[in-house]
């Protein structure tokens, strides 16, 4: 109703006049572009620019590099169309990019790299949701300030903090070897391991929010009547509160698993030489290799088999009121 | 439910645990004399000194700061009109694109975004001149742009709880939509547009992906800094700065929580 209206009275301030009375000093330009541009066309018109110049067209500049080759210039890569326009794309580098097994390897690699460190922060953030979820108040406020607070200090001094934890000689080490537990330092950093850490430490609390937010909705009395009806703990959990918590599930795994994939400054800090991660991949074509229209195809692809599924799968879920 | 387990609390003390010790050590050894950060020697604050001796930190840090206010300040009007186009403009043609870019941003990998905007800004210097090789201006315009698709996700849900009879009331009575908006939605909206602004402002100063893609030479970025040292290993100025941002962000977090608090008991 209200936006029709909206729409009414503003169809309205398009006659003449009215914005004649708006800028009293308008000339005839002001006059003429208002009778052919509505104020709410430039409303929508500048949002739409803006994502259409700086999000929609950079794809496409991507997807015509990626058809290029490499050449040794500024910009780095060969036109695309010659002096006479004649078309010179090809796919050559789409082929490079299934001949190389690095490539696929870092795909599927960063899948389970994902997928796991999700499973991990699901199984570290279930609980400490469900708990700040069931704590009295003044409490409940503090632990969740206690969450909020790492995800607004920098990601990037946060994956530092694990150098200092992981190292040879590190704050895990030396505790280990002053109590005696070991003799020689444990190898934690530059590997899988640490990838994995850095991975659920930075996003658990992307995990734990909407968990928190599902959880602490959920009606308490359906708990109860299940104790009530004789259901240990455990199986009223897994009957009742896991199946109604599905939904903050979901959005919390996905908040994990999809920046997860692309990940680049924790491989490259935490991970060692042979930590496969497709972000890192890109990186090193561009940066080191300087090979713009490979790190485009690998763009490209990445974008085709990774984000749009993930697009596709969020406008499937059924919408939570949030 | 009254029954207080024994798995829940141990659990949750362990994520807690997990989520701050490394915090913690790292601002315990910012307090360390000894150049090796892991080896406890004594209690010093020469880091901080260094720290705020270093000039290539404390430059990447005044350039970061600009890039993030400006960033933050055009992310929210553009978020923000995205924000009011798609809730309050009824049909229009471009409104499922529209949608459609305001949240893609939000699951398009960092390297991603990086690699396209930098191509762009090269073929628009190749064709249109401008912009005149890279530097701030394309950092700020690519913090813009990934900024404004989460100003619009907060904007929007603020919009959607709003009480649109109150704008309808003001168009009853005659005003004008500009006008509405700013003496009606505009104040409603405004912590919506203040928290959209402050998460902005904090995306802007952490991105290092980003900023490394579309930087160019003498604009380099906090993060940037931060992390071709961090790559060559630990270095204790850098625990004096995260100590110095926890502390920061911590106290603007409590005053936060504070005000909430003193709100909802009003």
């Amino acid at each position: 109703m209200g936006q029709r209206r909206w729409r009414c009275v503003n169809d309205m301030s398009d006659t003449a006049h009215i914005p004649m009375r708006r800028a009293p000093g308008g000339g005839l330009i002001t006059r003429v572009l208002s009778r052919f541009i509505s104020g709410r066309a430039l409303v929508i018109a500048v949002p739409l620019l803006w994502l259409t110049v700086f999000f929609v067209i950079p794809f496409v500049v991507v997807l015509k590099i990626s058809l290029s080759d490499a050449a040794i210039a500024m910009p780095p890569y060969t036109p695309l169309f010659g002096d006479n326009w004649e078309f010179s794309g090809d796919l050559e580098n789409y082929a490079f990019l299934l001949e190389d097994p690095l490539y696929i390897n870092a795909y599927l690699s960063s899948l389970k790299i994902a997928l796991v460190s999700t499973v991990f922060a699901l199984l570290i953030g279930y609980p400490m949701a469900y708990y700040i979820a069931r704590a009295e108040e003044p409490k409940r406020t503090l632990l969740l300030m206690l969450i909020i607070l790492p995800f607004w200090t920098s990601f990037l001094l946060r994956v530092y903090a694990w150098i200092g934890f992981l190292s040879l000689n590190g704050v895990i080490n030396n505790t280990l070897i002053s109590l005696g537990i070991i003799s020689e330092p444990i190898v934690m950093l530059q590997s899988d391991f640490a990838v994995y850490i850095g991975i659920v430490y930075t996003y658990l609390p992307f995990m734990i929010l909407p968990l928190y937010a599902n959880l602490v909705k959920m009606d308490v009395s359906l708990l109860e009547a299940s104790q009530d009806l004789g259901a240990g703990p455990v199986s009223t959990f897994f009957r009742i509160t896991l199946p109604l918590s599905l939904p903050g599930v979901v959005a919390g795994s996905m908040l994990v698993f999809i920046p997860a994939i692309g990940e680049y400054v924790i491989p490259a800090l935490l991970g060692g030489p042979d930590t496969l991660m497709i972000g890192k991949v890109l990186w090193t074509e561009f940066f080191n290799n300087r090979d713009w229209p490979v790190a485009s195809a690998v763009a490209t692809v990445m974008l085709v088999v990774v984000v749009l599924p993930i697009i596709f799968l969020r406008n499937a879920q059924p919408k939570e009121p949030s | 439910m009254r029954r207080k387990g024994f798995f829940l609390p141990t659990a949750a003390l362990f994520g807690f645990v997990f989520l701050y010790a490394p915090i913690m050590s790292l601002i315990i050894f910012s307090f360390n004399e000894n150049k090796l950060v892991t080896v406890w020697s004594r209690f010093s604050t020469k880091w901080y000194g260094e720290l705020f001796n270093d000039a290539q930190i404390m430059g990447a840090a005044w350039i970061s700061l600009q890039i993030a206010f400006i960033s933050a300040l055009v992310a929210t009007v553009l978020g923000t009109l995205a924000a009011l186009v798609i809730t309050r403009f009824g049909r229009f043609r471009m409104r499922t694109p529209l949608m459609g870019m305001t949240t893609a941003p939000l699951v398009m990998p960092e390297v991603i975004t990086g690699l396209s905007l930098l191509l762009l800004f090269v073929g628009m210097e190749a064709f249109l001149g401008w912009p005149a090789g890279r530097g701030m201006t394309t950092i700020i315009i690519a913090h813009s742009t990934f900024c404004m698709a989460y100003v619009a996700v907060v904007v929007q849900s603020r919009l959607g709880d709003m009480d649109e009879s109150l704008e309808e009331a003001a168009l009853d009575l005659g005003a004008r939509p500009v006008r509405v908006f700013f003496d009606i939605t505009l104040p409603v909206i405004a912590p919506a547009l203040i928290s959209g602004w402050l998460l902005s402002f904090t995306l802007s100063l952490d991105d290092l992906v980003i900023a490394s893609f579309v930087s160019g030479p003498g604009s380099s970025t906090l993060p940037m800094v931060i992390f071709s040292k961090v790559k060559l290993g630990v270095s204790p100025d850098i625990n004096a700065l995260a100590t110095i941002i926890i502390l920061v962000v911590g106290v603007g977090i409590a005053i936060a929580f504070w005000q909430l608090r003193r709100g909802i008991k009003r």
